[in-house]
């Protein structure tokens, strides 16, 4: 038999059955949409952090109190701006060094309230973290050596308290303290569903006063180069241990933490693929269980093909191309509900997804190797049955 | 392709053959012992009561079954020699099936129906179809090349799984009570079918009830308890 007939064959019993056959087909479609838009959801959250770790500019290093291993505890800090001071004779250079003391807050504007990370920072934090202005200018170091009550609004925050006026000039409240704005960021967006827009940055003595303390959470130095930034985080490590014999200090790099973050979310793309790639399973022994039920509806008809002269082989692939046919459409439908899926859930939630190729292939060749993995034992079966036997069931 | 029969080596050759049903066990014996030549342009005429083999026999000669013991040569070819892929070749080049029960495709066309021989043959889908509409043509229902069999009498699904029989120009054509389901005006128009092909040098093996029917045949064989219990009495009177 030619192969375009056993493929004419296959589409005719498969349009004598539309519904049943629509119905086998769901299990697969549902088994490739969800690997296409799990994995697309994966990898849209990997990418989106990866870009995001490394929009905080390149040769970062972050130095905090304790020990960056997961079963850690985390510790209260220690560290203040003595300690800061100490770093930066270390660093040699001024403008390399940001620290951060934060605290989420509410914070007034007139009658409009908006609750915000209010983040203590030195002026060096647009050179340190790549930061951009919007609006008006950002905070100098006089500011924040008077401890001056200044703020730098996120655009979120300067949205929900100013909406389209202009915030420059004007007075919030922090915990009750005024503070007069002189600038607003640039929108940033959101990550893992967390406004990265709702911050106000205020000079990290004002933060310190406000909140009554004179630790800082942690801080971060841009190294000069690649080569040195191990080195450097050594030495800073070993500098601050020296003033606090007491307590472990840990410094990574983006490669670190985009390391760590990679294999976390890498190990969870996996999780999803896999949870997915069982409802394939389940498709895929659907179509099986049909394709035994076809055959056995059928096999007066396999009977009559086998007397004029169907070879077994000739059975046994009219029905395999059968399941492969099932099990192909419902995999190319599978992926165009896994895009649009992945589609509507990127733009309509904050979670991003990107459709990756290798997803849509595996999910393709997944379900047609399941067509012919499933299909093979009914194919068999029909290819094996006595003719006169065939014939004679009613 | 119709085999070149020749004069030397008859179309079927049955030499002592049996067939043993083995039912849970039990083992039903529906042939004991068999043995018949069908050549060239035979004529034959099977008869006897039920449940005494005949269709058994039939299966047989027409390779869709084989034989417990003895030997059994179809266009020259001894079947405990071949496989199913080869009895299926054999099959199509050498035997027109007409089965009692028409056996039709039900969702099919005549034509389709009558075409589907020639698809495990390689034939293409024009040829194939061209073909069908000449042999149903041939048996009187050019004029039906597209109903359904749903839509048809008896006699015409009759004709067209006669069509589809010979639709391969086969050398034997075996007909199990190919009249069996019809009144006598469509039988008989159905035995002239046959006939004329058997005129045209087609040996035909037909199972039958009725006497007058089995009386045209060259040859009648009389088959009881699996044997075949021939000279045949002729009936008095
Ligand atoms: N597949 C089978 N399994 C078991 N026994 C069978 C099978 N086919 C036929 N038989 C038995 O073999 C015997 C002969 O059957 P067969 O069908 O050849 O008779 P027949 O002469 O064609 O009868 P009828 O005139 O009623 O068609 C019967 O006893 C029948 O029960
Ligand atoms: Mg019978």
């Amino acid at each position: 038999m030619r192969v375009a007939e056993a493929w004419r064959v296959a589409i005719d019993a498969l349009r004598a059955n539309r519904l049943r056959s629509i119905l086998t087909m769901l299990g697969v479609v549902i088994g490739v949409g969800a690997v296409v838009a799990l994995v697309a959801i994966g990898t849209g959250t990997k990418r989106q952090i990866e870009q995001q770790v490394e929009g905080l500019g390149s040769n970062l290093l972050i130095v905090v109190p304790g020990r960056l291993d997961p079963g850690a505890a985390p510790s209260a800090s220690t560290l203040t701006m003595d300690d800061v001071e100490a770093v930066t004779r270390v660093v040699g250079d001024r403008s390399r060094v940001a620290v951060t003391i934060s605290s989420g807050e509410t914070v007034r504007a007139g009658t409009r309230s908006a609750y915000a990370s209010m983040q203590g920072v030195l002026e060096t934090t647009p050179d340190v973290f790549v930061r951009h202005l919007d609006r008006g200018t950002y905070l100098t170091r006089t500011d924040v050596t008077t401890g001056r009550r200044v703020a730098v609004l996120g655009a979120g925050t300067a949205r929900d308290l100013f909406g389209d006026r202009d915030p420059i000039g004007r007075q919030i409240t922090i915990g009750g303290v005024r503070f007069r704005v002189i600038g607003t960021f640039e929108q940033l967006g959101q990550s893992l569903g967390v406004d990265r827009d709702s911050e106000v940055h205020v000079p990290v003595t004002a933060a310190q006063r406000l909140l009554g303390t004179q630790r800082i959470d942690g801080l971060a130095i841009r190294a000069p180069d690649r080569e040195r930034i191990d080195a450097l985080g050594s030495a800073v490590v070993a500098a601050l241990v020296k003033r606090h014999p007491d307590t472990d200090f840990s410094a990574v790099t983006q490669e670190q933490i985009l390391g760590v973050l990679g294999d976390i979310l890498g190990v969870l793309t996996g999780v999803l693929a896999a949870i997915a790639g069982i409802s394939l399973l389940v498709g895929g022994v659907g179509v099986s269980n049909i394709m035994l039920v076809s055959v056995r509806e059928r096999t007066k008809e396999i009977g009559l093909r086998k007397a004029v002269g169907a070879r077994p082989r000739d059975i046994g692939v009219q029905f395999l191309l059968e399941a492969v046919l099932l099990t192909t459409i419902g995999g190319v439908l599978g992926m165009a509900l896994g895009i649009s899926t992945a589609l509507l859930v990127d733009r309509l939630t904050p979670v991003p997804a990107a459709v990756t190729w290798w997803s849509l292939a595996l999910a393709f060749g997944v379900s047609a190797a399941v067509g012919i993995i499933f299909g093979v034992i009914p194919a068999q079966r029909a290819g094996r049955l006595d003719p006169v036997v065939a014939l004679r069931t009613e | 392709m119709t085999q070149p029969l020749s004069g030397a080596e008859p179309a079927i050759v049955a030499v002592d053959v049996t067939r043993t049903y083995d039912l849970d066990g039990v083992s039903v014996s529906a042939l004991r012992g068999v043995s018949l030549t069908v050549t060239a342009g035979d004529y034959v005429a099977i008869v006897g009561t039920s449940g005494s083999g005949k269709s058994t026999l039939m299966h047989l000669l027409g390779a869709l079954d084989r034989p417990t013991s003895g030997t059994l040569r179809i266009g020259g070819r001894d079947v405990a020699a071949l496989g199913p892929a080869e009895m299926a070749l054999l099959r199509n080049e050498t035997i027109g099936f007409v089965f009692q029960s028409f056996h039709l495709l039900a969702r099919t066309t005549a034509r389709d129906n009558v075409a589907l021989p020639l698809v495990y043959r390689g034939v293409g889908r024009r040829e194939r179809r061209a073909r069908a509409a000449e042999m149903l043509e041939r048996v009187g229902l050019g004029h039906r090349l597209d109903h359904r069999p749903n839509q048809m009498s008896g006699g015409e699904q009759q004709r067209v799984a006669i069509a589809r029989a010979l639709v391969t120009s086969p050398s034997v054509l075996l007909a199990d009570e190919p009249t069996g389901n019809l009144d006598s005006t469509t039988g008989e128009q159905v035995l002239g079918l046959l006939e004329s092909l058997n005129a045209d040098g087609v040996a035909v093996v037909l199972v039958t009830h009725d006497r007058d029917v089995a009386a045209r045949a060259h040859r009648q064989i009389v088959m009881r308890d699996g044997l075949i219990v021939t000279p045949v009495e002729e009936p008095a009177g």
